[in-house]
């Protein structure tokens, strides 16, 4: 994705739940100079914005200065907002661009460009195929359940991370995430898909059953030797 | 369908985006191979299982840190 310094103003996505009515309001002040209201949506969006920044950048210090740098971007740009989509969509195309800025200037060696062509899932094929325990998060204490979460979540690559972010934390639509990354709709669900198979693949190390572990485990590539005689692979 | 079109396809299934005609082969295909309902089932869960998972609260700090700049942003914009 082109860095966008100037987010366009915002169109009518399809598939874009309609903004609530009191943020139509919000907004409205906020343009009209009205601080306040501008801090209540500051209060509504902050923590899921600093959610995405978090898991674009991986880094905390970063995170908050794209924190900052896209609510005040946001607040300068008011203007260029028409109302036609969620605020918080617009929002979110301005914190992936201050993000990914951040990303670049550390040169990292993870890919920072949400144009990179993305392969087929059908070259991805599991490894790990276990049953989990039926409350897999029970058998941890939160803050170590958060720990494992979060990195399974940072070891994605970062074109996958954010989509994973907005469709699945954040519960933007598809067409809402293809608008906010300014990638196709193809796009979106490809790497969403990616995103769950990978993050399903890790986190059943942590969760698979009881009577999976151990020496009795044995992990097998899901699909080889179906020449054993399965039928019902086409 | 076979398991490689069932891994193509398990994420639009889950989001119920999915043509009824390839959803109908997806639940036949799940419904006699072991492995590929362990894996739809545990991508379900794994999207469940961060969706229960709140944002990290912002600290205080930050927070404080945020308004303080808006305020002085604010402050500027208006006296231009």
């Amino acid at each position: 994705m082109a860095a966008i310094d100037n987010p366009s103003p915002a169109q009518a996505v399809p598939g874009a739940s309609p903004p609530p009515a009191d943020e139509v309001r919000l907004v409205e002040r906020a343009r009209q100079g009205n601080l306040d209201a501008f801090t209540d949506l500051v209060n509504r969006y902050e923590g899921k914005i600093f959610r995405l920044t978090q898991h674009i950048t991986g880094n905390r210090e970063d995170a908050e200065d794209a924190l900052q740098e896209s609510f005040l971007k946001a607040y300068s740009r008011l203007n260029q907002f028409h109302g036609d989509s969620r605020f918080y969509t617009w929002l979110v195309r301005i914190a992936v661009n201050e993000s990914l800025m951040k990303l670049r200037k550390r040169k990292t060696t993870a890919a920072v460009s949400l144009d990179e062509p993305i392969e087929t899932d059908g070259s991805f094929m599991p490894r790990e195929v276990a049953s989990w325990d039926p409350s897999p998060e029970e058998r941890y204490a939160q803050t170590e359940l958060r720990e494992i979460l979060d990195r399974t979540v940072q070891a994605l690559p970062p074109i996958f991370r954010t989509v994973f972010v907005l469709r699945d934390l954040d519960q933007l639509s598809t067409e809402e995430t293809a608008d906010a990354l300014d990638i196709s709709v193809p796009a979106v669900k490809s790497r969403l898909l990616r995103a769950r198979l990978q993050l399903r693949e890790d986190l059943t190390r942590y969760f698979q059953r009881g009577d999976q572990r151990g020496d009795g485990q044995v992990e097998k590539q899901h699909g080889e030797n179906r020449a054993s005689g399965k039928q019902n692979s086409k | 369908m076979s398991c490689k079109m069932l891994l193509r396809e398990v994420s639009n299934y889950l989001d119920a985006d999915i043509e009824p005609a390839v959803r109908q082969q997806l639940e036949e295909h799940i419904a006699r191979c072991p492995e590929c309902l362990v894996i739809l089932d545990t991508t379900r869960k794994t999207v469940e299982i961060y969706q229960c998972c709140e944002p990290y609260p912002i600290p205080e700090p930050l927070q404080t840190r945020l308004r303080e700049a808006i305020r002085k942003h604010c402050e500027r914009s208006q006296s231009k």
